[in-house]
């Protein structure tokens, strides 16, 4: 699984690194990418979802194996 | 501009100042959503009130359409005279891309980090205060002290002058919304204050935020004088009656409710979760914009000049993305809420204001697990632009 940060998309709201920290890179402004190439790790696929599902700005795409 | 006749007719006529409609909106938005989803009403200079998340979101996605140039539910006769605005709040790009990047860093989540502990014990000292007496104004001996002190901190001015802040800011923001008079009066003892702070930093420079804005620079030349007033002057506005109204409606929630005080209780590490819920709920900030260009939204035809209200709150409430959007779930998973904003005006102060209703709520939650409502009848709420509990005495049981 794959958790993809758009940060075209991305205003900073913060949800996703509050959910899932070890993912998400946030930068001096306060915007986030994700990690390396945004693999997830197993048994961090329900934190990359709730990220995902809780983002306001929908900027968090899952791409399953 | 005011009317102060009943309200009848809620698609066409609504009244945001309505005292029943600060009570108690939720039941006004779900008719509305279901008859009238864009309403309209002359009063207050008029404006639309779009109710549905999608629009919300969809009109908070497009500023060159809809312009921040005015942002107030209830607009004064030809804006501040002193020409000083509140930007970024009250800019559009491409001013507000620079202006809204000046200040991101003092607010990014290691930022935040560091006012941490001072809120921690600030909440404790408060909660010592009146721990021993059984009973507290959870609104106003509590979730009102807190956000001013935090943000005097922050800008780097004299905590102990954090009433004086609360009631300038009550003065703009909540009585002055409908009283013009009481509007400027205030905010020219504002303007004098952050003048004197900025002058005072021109010629003494520290380490805090004000300091740091004096030096920047945009496209080579220095940030112009009037908009580091301008900003802190939203700063201390945007950050006080905001923070305040939600930490006092969660726990006018949480008095009545004590099935959610028991889960918080024992599994404090759900509280940042319910806090997004409560913040949904109870989401205190509208907004306006000003239409720009003839245009439509969800079928309704909006002209140049028009305004639209951006109720955040009510969007908050939609069944079409919220299940049950009318119960607080206190820990709703799957929760896309807007209460901060959407799209490029996203509340700024949002990490600093999560972290204050958590630290409030944990602290609070520690010390006294059972409370309940003195009265519920004595609860009084202010509204219009910013909703939430200004009286509300509990009893600690
Ligand atoms: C629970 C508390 C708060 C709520 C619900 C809230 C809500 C909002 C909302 C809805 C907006 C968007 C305005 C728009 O779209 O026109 C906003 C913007 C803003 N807020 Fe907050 N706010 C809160 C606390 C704070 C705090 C603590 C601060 C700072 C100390 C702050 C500073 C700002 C700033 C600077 C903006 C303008 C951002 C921009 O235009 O780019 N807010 N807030
Ligand atoms: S939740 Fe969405 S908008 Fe917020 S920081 Fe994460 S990606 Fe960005």
């Amino acid at each position: 699984m794959k958790m993809i940060i758009n940060t075209e998309l991305c205003q900073g709201h913060n949800r996703c690194y509050a959910l899932a920290p070890d993912l998400v890179e946030i930068d001096d402004l306060g915007y986030a990418s994700h990690k390396g190439d945004g693999t997830v790790p197993p048994g961090r696929e329900e934190a990359a979802q709730l990220a995902a599902d809780n983002c306001p700005e929908e900027a968090i795409t899952i791409i399953a194996d | 501009m005011a009317n102060t006749e009943p309200v009848e007719d809620w698609c066409t006529d609504y009244d945001i100042f309505d005292p029943g409609y600060i009570r108690d909106p939720f039941p006004i938005w779900d008719q509305l959503r279901g008859e009238c989803p864009i309403a309209h009403s002359d009063r207050w200079s008029g404006s639309w009130l779009p109710t549905r998340y999608s629009d919300i979101h969809a009109i908070a996605h497009d500023p060159g359409t809809f312009s921040s140039d005015e942002i107030t539910v209830a607009p004064l006769e030809g804006g501040p005279a002193d020409g000083v605005k509140a930007p970024p709040i009250t800019s559009d790009p491409p001013e507000h891309t620079w202006a809204r990047r000046l200040i991101l860093p003092a607010f990014a989540p290691r930022a935040v980090e560091a006012y941490r502990d001072y809120t921690v014990a600030l909440c404790g000292e408060l909660i010592d205060g009146f721990i021993d007496r059984g009973r507290a104004d959870a609104a106003s001996e509590y979730a009102q002290q807190i956000p001013p002190r935090v943000i005097a901190h922050l800008l780097g001015v004299p905590p102990e002058m954090s009433d004086e802040f609360t009631e300038w800011v009550r003065g703009v923001l909540e009585l002055g919304l409908t009283d013009p008079e009481i509007r400027m009066k205030y905010r020219a003892i504002l303007m004098d204050f952050l003048w004197a702070q900025v002058n005072d930093r021109k010629a003494n420079p520290r380490d805090d935020l004000i300091t740091r804005l004096l030096q920047s620079e945009v496209d080579g030349e220095p940030v112009p004088d009037t908009h580091v007033v301008g900003t802190c002057n939203l700063i201390l506005i945007a950050g006080i009656d905001t923070t305040w109204s939600s930490i006092g409606a969660a726990l006018w929630h949480l008095a009545q409710h004590p099935e959610d005080r028991a889960r918080l209780v024992a599994e404090p590490e759900l509280i940042p979760v319910a806090v997004e819920e409560l913040l949904r709920a109870y989401s205190p900030v509208t907004m306006a914009r000003v239409v720009t260009t003839d245009t439509e939204v969800g079928g309704c035809p909006m002209k140049q000049g028009d305004r639209v209200l951006m109720s955040f709150p009510a969007a908050n409430r939609d069944p079409e993305v919220f299940p049950d959007a009318d119960k607080v779930i206190i820990d709703r998973a799957r929760n896309r809420h807007v209460a901060f904003g959407v799209g490029i005006h996203r509340c700024a102060g949002s990490n600093l204001a999560r972290m204050e209703m958590q630290i409030a709520l944990e602290s609070w939650l520690e010390r006294i697990p059972d409370f309940r409502l003195a009265d519920p009848d004595s609860v009084t709420w202010a509204g219009g632009q910013v909703r939430g509990p200004r009286e509300c005495e509990v009893v600690f049981t």
